[in-house]
């Protein structure tokens, strides 16, 4: 066995392979087997985006972070802004409250579409950087309610900024080709975004760098007393999730066609709580937990939206109590604690014969 | 010897509550040396201020030469200052080998450091070391899974992985069924010998103390009462009167 499979379980071996392919597979056929269902599908694979990024910071390092939306909006707005910016001047294009319908070519759209893309990962990156390095001082409750207050001070400066459109909102340029085309690239978009998110952090969380993050999760001072690096780890790993937060709020922003500073872009009441509940439904700080959460918290509120219209935000939070109560740990975290022998957790055998090592313990 | 670590007046006061008053220890490269005094007398918030845990009011306090009562924990900790806490702290979610994974040394870590692979050997080095405490065969168990004497165990185990020049250690054996105590203090000698480490242990138990330290200090009402070899410690009159309460 290798040095690190002997620290921990493989995060990839040739069943999880197997299973991703299997994942790939079915993303890849879903959008034209139900074609109907393609903005639905976009949806959840946005869904699975939040919930991945959040567990970096909720799951693997213990912080419960309310304020991720955040990363999400700025990317949306980044993108937006030079998607329009490009071609015609900003402030004009949203003083008029959308009354300039910009038209683009394809190649224009698309230009604009990378480069804001790129602008957006990178101001994610940038602002979980600056942000994190003034809050993530804070532990525990004191940062999950300084993360929440972050939303919603962010929420109200982008509603009051004119250039982006203030409270009217930000439209992202028309598409230029085919509706259909729209959706199905949209949808591919987010797709490989999520596929790409996924093995990043998988191999991040595979380094030092992961056991770090476990390390301040299970006991701060003591990682601290050990000399890691701990406000270091802490920025870097939230700015980590800030690039695809930002990637993502770009993807979003032009699905969408709308960005509404309080109700798309920085909306802690729906998206910034939905990201943390998926991931508690699932399992804080596992390799499958976050999908399992995002597939059934998807699942779960389209048909509270679809059935139970009026009524769907009571379902939503029954579905949160229940959550709570009997999955405290996630649905991998159940099976986890019931089934610890399939996560690798077991009594070996001593290598040879020590068993007179005054030291060795009885078993209690 | 040269000195390694040199306490120079050190006074730290916590509202009216002195802890520590005018307290001078020094401990020289290699050595065991014991720290004991009755609950109360300042022995943790000692330890406390050597590794940068809370500012101290007064005094100075340097490791191999340098002034290290200004730094802050993790900084100290990654020159090679380690300690161990009373109340032993692992990290309960993690088996014993990603613990043990998770102590390697800081010491001039980088960015590029932080997403680098676990080193070749360090796989080896986390068995040997968890053989050496008695912990391989629940090497793949959760830290908190672990009995409370195990995870004192453990917890000296990681500290070794740390590679330490100097390792404080706040009462070793405290929690620690009486037959597997002997283990123990053969394990922190070897630790000594073998490691090249330098202790400075705080404890109550009598018999570790004396059989463990080459030096004694002993600490009352926060401040330092004697100083010298076990047998000396043993029968100083001032140490047996604070230990037995008298006036």
């Amino acid at each position: 066995m290798s040095q690190t499979a002997r620290i921990q379980k493989p995060r990839f071996n040739a069943q999880t392979w197997i299973i991703l392919a299997g994942i790939a597979i079915i993303g890849s056929v879903a959008p034209f087997v139900e074609p109907t269902l393609v903005g639905q599908m976009t949806v959840f694979w946005i869904m699975v985006l939040l919930s991945y990024t959040w567990d970096t910071m909720g799951g693997q390092m213990g912080y419960n972070s309310f304020g991720n939306v955040v990363f999400f909006g700025i990317g949306m707005y980044v993108t937006a802004a030079i998607q329009v910016g490009l071609y015609t001047d900003l402030g004009t294009y949203t003083a008029a409250k959308g009354g300039i319908k910009l038209t683009l070519t394809l190649g224009q759209y698309f230009t604009g579409l990378a480069i804001g893309l790129v602008a957006a990962g990178l101001a994610g990156f940038l602002a979980a950087l600056l942000i994190g390095s003034g809050i993530l001082g804070l532990r525990g409750h004191y940062f999950a309610i300084g993360s929440l207050a972050l939303g919603i001070f962010v929420a109200e400066l982008a509603s009051g900024w004119e250039l982006i459109g203030a409270g009217s909102g930000l439209v992202p340029p028309l598409y230029p080709g085919v509706e259909s085309a729209r959706s199905l690239w949209l949808y591919f978009g987010c797709f490989a975004l999520a596929g790409i998110t996924f093995l990043v952090l998988q191999w991040v969380y595979s380094r030092r760098f992961g056991l770090a993050l476990n390390a301040i999760r299970d006991d701060e001072d003591k990682a601290e007393a050990m000399g890691l690096h701990t406000t270091r780890y802490k920025t870097i790993a939230w700015a980590i999730s800030g690039i695809f937060l930002g990637v993502c709020g770009g993807l979003a922003g032009n699905f969408f066609q709308f960005i509404d500073p309080r109700d798309t872009a920085f909306s802690g009441a729906t998206y910034g709580v939905w990201m943390v509940l998926m991931v508690v439904l699932g399992g804080k700080g596992t390799f499958w937990g976050p999908l399992i959460g995002a597939l059934l918290f998807h699942v779960f509120k389209e048909l509270f939206w679809s059935y139970l219209l009026g009524l769907q935000y009571i379902a939503l939070g029954l579905l949160v109590v229940v959550i709570v109560v009997f999955f405290p740990e996630g649905i991998v975290g159940w099976f986890r604690e019931r089934f610890p022998h399939w996560f690798g957790e077991r009594v070996d055998p001593p290598p040879e014969a020590t068993a007179a090592d005054p030291v060795r313990e009885p078993a209690e | 010897m040269s000195t390694m670590l040199e306490v120079r007046n050190c006074s730290k006061a916590f509202g009216g509550v002195v802890a520590n008053h005018d307290i001078s220890i020094e401990v020289r490269e290699g050595e065991i040396v014991g720290l004991i005094g009755p609950n109360g007398s300042g022995k943790t918030t000692l330890f406390n201020s050597i590794v940068g845990y809370h500012p101290i009011d007064g005094g100075s306090i340097r490791f191999l030469d340098k002034e290290i009562s200004s730094l802050r924990v993790p900084n100290i900790a990654r020159l090679g200052l380690l300690r161990t806490f009373q109340q032993t702290r692992i990290y309960g979610k993690m088996t014993c080998m990603q613990n043990m994974a998770a102590s390697l040394p800081y010491r001039g870590e980088g960015f590029a450091g932080m997403f680098r692979r676990f080193d070749s050997g360090v796989a080896d080095r986390a068995e040997e070391l968890l053989e050496f405490v008695g912990l391989y065969s629940k090497r793949n168990l959760r830290g908190g899974d672990l009995s409370f004497g195990q995870q004192k165990l453990l917890e000296f185990a990681m500290a070794l992985m740390n590679e330490p020049k100097l390792l404080l250690l706040d009462e070793p054996t405290a929690g620690i069924n009486p037959t597997l105590i002997n283990g123990l203090i053969d394990r922190l000698k070897r630790a000594n010998e073998q490691l090249g480490i330098t202790l400075l242990v705080i404890e109550h138990n009598m018999r570790v103390i004396m059989n463990l330290a080459e030096r004694i200090y002993c600490l009352a009402h926060g401040e330092l009462l004697a100083e010298g070899l076990p047998e000396a410690i043993q029968n100083d009159q001032r140490v047996i009167d604070a230990y037995l309460g008298a006036h």
